[in-house]
């Protein structure tokens, strides 16, 4: 077993109803087909823009949301069809820690209270060991033992994220999924919350699924980096070379988008014309294709564009809307005839 | 004080508080910055700083009957907007200032179409017939590249995507064709290309239109990419300001030094430890004698020798002012 979390040909839609006996009449397809998996101690980063899914498939590989297909491999065991009762004794391994911690924390509920549920849930230890255990995991993350008899929202944004981190982190988990866990705080808090969640990984050798908008921060975390667009993975690959040798025309449009801190490096930007199609009745061929209007698309219509390797653990979806010349002759599919403009 | 007619707004010693139950809060507390003709001028701080209170004091669109602004002046283009009357504002406000809005859905009316929202603002300012309004309104669609535009008026605030949205609201704070337009947190609702896109819309704009922004954010690298000059911000008052690629040079400030080496770039190792600045923003609601950002140091209560006064904020080269506390200024 070299993968902790193994996902093949994952989606999720949701219905669309309409009409009078809500019918019915169409799917979002937020997560429409995504492969991948992550090592024991790897990060994995997931980036995209609003609505591109990834917080859907976030939530789906610790089985918040039901996948409509496909499978999710944990330890090499098919989680995506379990009912919740067969997955409580497994929930102990992944965890999830959310974006806005003032809305995932029960504001009735003590700090205490809300930190040592999971052992109850899972009758782990009594009493006495349950509060030496909170005890413990406030002051790994950095909060006063103090904290446990006060209220969520008595601390400030990045201290209630901490107490997000405590409860994530309490059953000793192999897998958290991160999402957007520092996009609420403010700059000098961001990098707290960030060394936190890296110190902890050395720790306890936990995996991230790390998803976030922010492209910087992602990479500065991640070990390998997946960019979403429209429910599917257009390019992964290790986070160093994501960011120094964009292969597909998406990945390559957002990283030249990323304001960069220096008033002496305004680069040339890719402006993207409008905005992310809709995931109802998305683009029947290549979707980025579609966005920036590509003379091939009607050819990409009914084509496969799966991840193909273009160099070893590099992997970009074989489009020829989206590739360079020299990148699609080397994976596609032979099936468009080579009339690449430019 | 109003002597320099290349600077379209010059705020000087502005005091905004609240009154709020655990009595009046500072939250803008001896605020002064000029904004030449033309040029960009981006106010940067945490939550809290006072940079968006600073900003609506200036148009005087503070909540009421809680808010209100306790001194110093506002020059525009000569005039003091603190001591205009409401009728006088209320031209100057969506007239010559035009105001962006960080959340577009809240600045756009729900239940009206995009163009008759457009055209009530040269109803409103200007004395035009509802005809010549809506060409007005179509032209401004145009303008700020809103494909289909003749369709889009038709259309209701939600039917648009947040891009689309901004747009709009831009076209609304640009249809007078402002001198000055306020943009507080203009893109951080977006995405980044998206973001991309309006940041370039802004800028064309303004080259075109030769206005003055100013622009509110978070975000030190919008900041670095559009800005001429830079006012940073901490706990209502401003502890740094220079000119955009001094002050990312040579940040003279620990504040301004630690946000900018807090924030991970595409140069920064992966995992490797991020500086953070202790503590957390303060609040306005405790002392407001001494350096504030000493008092997040944990240097005040200590004693220690750390002066209970309030530091001078010095020109210490040309057009690069700091708040001189013996601790936080590190040149």
């Amino acid at each position: 077993m070299t993968s902790l979390l193994s996902i093949s040909k994952l989606r999720v839609h949701f219905p669309v109803r309409g009409g009078v006996m809500l019918r019915q009449t169409g799917a979002v397809r937020a997560v429409d087909g995504v492969s991948l998996d992550i090592a024991p101690g790897e990060t994995l980063g997931l980036v995209g823009e609003s609505g591109c899914g990834k917080s859907t498939l976030g939530k789906a590989v610790v089985r918040l949301l039901k996948p409509t297909s496909g499978n999710i491999l944990f330890e090499d065991r098919d989680i995506s069809h379990l009912s919740q009762r067969a997955l409580r004794p497994l929930r102990r391994d992944f965890q999830m820690i959310f974006q806005d911690p003032a809305e995932s924390l029960d504001p009735r509920m003590s700090v205490r209270s809300i930190i040592e549920e999971p052992f109850i849930i899972h009758s782990l230890g009594n009493r006495a060991e349950r509060t030496r255990r909170v005890n413990e995991l406030l002051d790994r993350v950095g909060l006063p033992s103090s904290a446990a008899d006060r209220y969520s929202f008595e601390f400030s944004g990045g201290q209630r994220q901490r107490i997000g981190i405590a409860r994530a982190l309490a059953l000793k988990p192999k897998l958290i999924v991160c999402d957007e866990p520092v996009s609420a705080l403010d700059v000098s808090i961001q990098s707290q919350i960030l060394n936190l969640l890296v110190e902890l990984q050395k720790e306890f050798g936990l995996s991230y699924l790390f998803i976030a908008h922010d492209l910087s921060v992602v990479k500065h975390v991640s070990d390998r980096v997946a960019v979403m667009y429209l429910g599917k993975i257009v390019e992964l690959a290790t986070a160093e070379t994501i960011y120094r040798d964009p292969r597909h025309a998406y990945t390559k449009a957002l990283l030249s988008a990323i304001p960069t801190p220096d008033p002496l490096a305004r680069r040339e930007k890719i402006l993207l014309e409008g905005d992310v199609p809709s995931p109802i009745d998305p683009p029947a061929g290549s979707a980025f294709g579609h966005r920036i209007s590509h003379p091939l698309y009607q050819e990409t219509i009914g084509m496969d564009l799966a991840l193909a390797e273009i160099s070893p653990g590099h992997l970009v979806a074989a489009d020829p809307c989206c590739l360079s010349t020299e990148d699609w002759r080397k994976i596609g599919h032979g099936i468009v005839p080579p009339r690449i403009p430019g | 004080m109003n002597g320099h007619p290349e600077n379209i707004l010059e705020v000087d010693k502005l005091i905004t508080s609240f009154e709020t139950d655990r009595g009046l809060l500072r939250a803008v507390d001896q605020v002064s910055f000029s904004v030449p003709e033309g040029k960009t001028v981006g106010i940067v701080g945490e939550s809290g700083c006072g940079k968006s209170v600073t900003a609506m004091s200036i148009v005087r669109l503070l909540p009421q009957p809680a808010g209100k602004i306790l001194g110093g002046h506002v020059f525009f283009k000569g005039r003091d907007l603190v001591r205009a009357s409401d009728a006088e504002i209320r031209r100057v406000r969506g007239g010559d200032i035009g105001v962006i809005f960080q959340e577009p859905m809240s600045a756009l009316n729900p239940v009206h179409r995009i163009g008759r929202q457009v055209a009530e603002v040269f109803r409103l300012h200007k004395n035009i017939s509802k005809r010549d309004a809506w060409d007005a309104a179509f032209e401004m669609l145009r303008l700020v590249r809103i494909p289909a535009p003749e369709k889009r008026m038709m259309d209701y605030p939600h039917q648009l995507s947040g891009g689309m949205r901004q747009r709009i609201v831009i076209a609304l704070a640009l249809a007078c064709r402002p001198s000055l337009v306020i943009a507080d947190e203009p893109t951080t609702a977006l995405d980044v290309t998206v973001q991309a896109q309006i940041l370039d819309l802004m800028a064309r704009l303004q080259s075109e239109m030769n206005m003055s922004i100013i622009l509110i954010t978070h975000d030190l690298g919008v900041i670095a990419e559009t800005c001429d000059e830079v006012v940073v911000m901490y706990a209502g008052r401003v502890v740094e300001k220079a000119p955009a690629e001094e002050l990312f040079a040579h940040p003279l400030h620990a504040y301004t030094k630690g946000l900018l080496r807090s924030i991970p770039t595409l140069e920064t190792p992966s995992k490797s430890v991020l500086h953070t600045i202790p503590g957390m923003v303060a609040s306005l609601a405790e002392h407001t004698h001494g350096c504030r950002f000493c008092q997040r140091m944990g240097r005040i209560s200590s004693g220690g020798g750390v002066s209970r006064e309030r530091p001078a904020f010095a020109q210490i080269s040309p057009g690069h002012w700091v708040e001189t506390c013996h601790y936080c200024y590190q040149p």
